[in-house]
């Protein structure tokens, strides 16, 4: 169980880091992409992805 | 001055695909590969560079057999574009933790040179481990070592595997541009035995974390089944925008860090 624990841990630390809202942020973009994608907008997708990203990024340093 | 057919064939070299990827591979991983000689001088200069040097083995000895197992299954087995999502992701994640603290150290808001206290804090780990238990030192460092190389390595091979698997299997210069790397910081932590207060790290953090978020974006994007108007060149379109996206939240944060400072200073 320790060896569990411990290797989730590991695997949190890796990707999460210090910033969970970046890990949410970086996994949202492309399902939200996807969903727009799947819908019929590429298009959109295309424009919204940078934004989102950029707003995940000024997110996450306004929630300092 | 370089007459114009000179010039557009010196453009077409420094263009050239291998070289960018070797460039872009070399950055990427020098980061990683600073950071962990931080930690293995951290160890070396307080258990010996024995110890510090069996975790370097052991860290890279575990790193090879990791890539051996799963590296051909990251290449072959999954599908480009479910691999291009999960590249996407982790370069997202990645990118933007680097960009953020970037900014933040640039702003004002976070120590200039965090490997400066991650040093100190490793020194002071290790110092307190030792008073505890005089037979536990030696395996706390190589422990430490171990871990420090084994992280950053796999950093370093996640790299070279989604840089290498997205320009055609390219792993030759990829991996040359990571060893370069690697090497590169091995010969500057043996001549200078300094830990990286010299190194302008939050500079290349800055210029990679946006590199990292321009590849995220584009790769996760084709993955998802976006096709980009402008093809690759949407990379450049990308790391410029976010570039300057992230030049302006430094003024602005700066602006803000400086009016805290002074509120804090009039109260005080």
């Amino acid at each position: 169980m320790k060896y569990l624990t411990g290797f989730a841990a590991f695997w949190w630390d890796f990707i999460v880091g210090d910033s969970i809202a970046l890990a949410i942020g970086g996994v949202g973009v492309l399902v939200l992409g996807a969903l727009l994608v799947r819908s019929g907008y590429p298009g959109v997708a295309e424009i919204t992805l940078p934004v989102i990203v950029m707003s995940t990024l000024v997110a996450s340093l306004v929630r300092r | 001055m370089l007459p114009p057919i000179r010039a557009t064939q010196r453009m077409a070299w420094l263009m050239n695909p291998t070289l960018l990827l070797v460039g872009a591979t070399f950055l990427a991983s020098i980061v990683e590969a600073v950071e962990a000689l931080t930690i293995v001088l951290a160890v070396g200069l307080t258990h010996g560079w024995r110890t510090a040097l069996l975790g370097v083995i052991a860290g890279s000895i575990a790193l090879a057999l990791i890539v051996a197992a799963l590296g051909p299954a990251l290449v072959y087995v999954i599908r480009l574009d479910q691999l291009q999502v999960v590249i996407g992701v982790l370069l997202l994640i990645f990118g933007l933790q680097w960009m953020r603290k970037a900014i933040q150290r640039a702003a004002g808001q976070r120590a200039m040179h965090d490997e400066e206290v991650i040093f100190q804090r490793e020194l002071d780990d290790l110092g307190r481990a030792g008073d505890l238990n005089l037979r536990d030192i030696d395996w706390n460092g190589f422990v430490v070592s171990f871990k420090g190389v084994f992280l950053e390595g796999l950093e370093v091979v996640f790299i070279v595997l989604t840089f290498g698997a997205n320009a055609n299997s390219a792993f030759g210069p990829a991996t040359l541009g990571a060893v370069l790397a690697c090497i590169l910081v091995a010969i500057v932590g043996a001549v200078v035995h300094r830990p990286l207060a010299r190194v302008p790290e939050n500079s290349i953090k800055f210029v990679v974390g946006v590199l990292l978020v321009a590849f995220g974006t584009f790769w996760g994007g084709e993955g998802i089944g976006v096709e980009w108007a402008l093809g690759d060149w949407m990379i450049l379109v990308l790391a410029s925008t976010y570039f300057v996206v992230a030049l302006a939240l430094v003024a602005v944060l700066s602006r803000s860090e400086a009016r805290r400072t002074a509120a804090k200073a009039s109260a005080s």
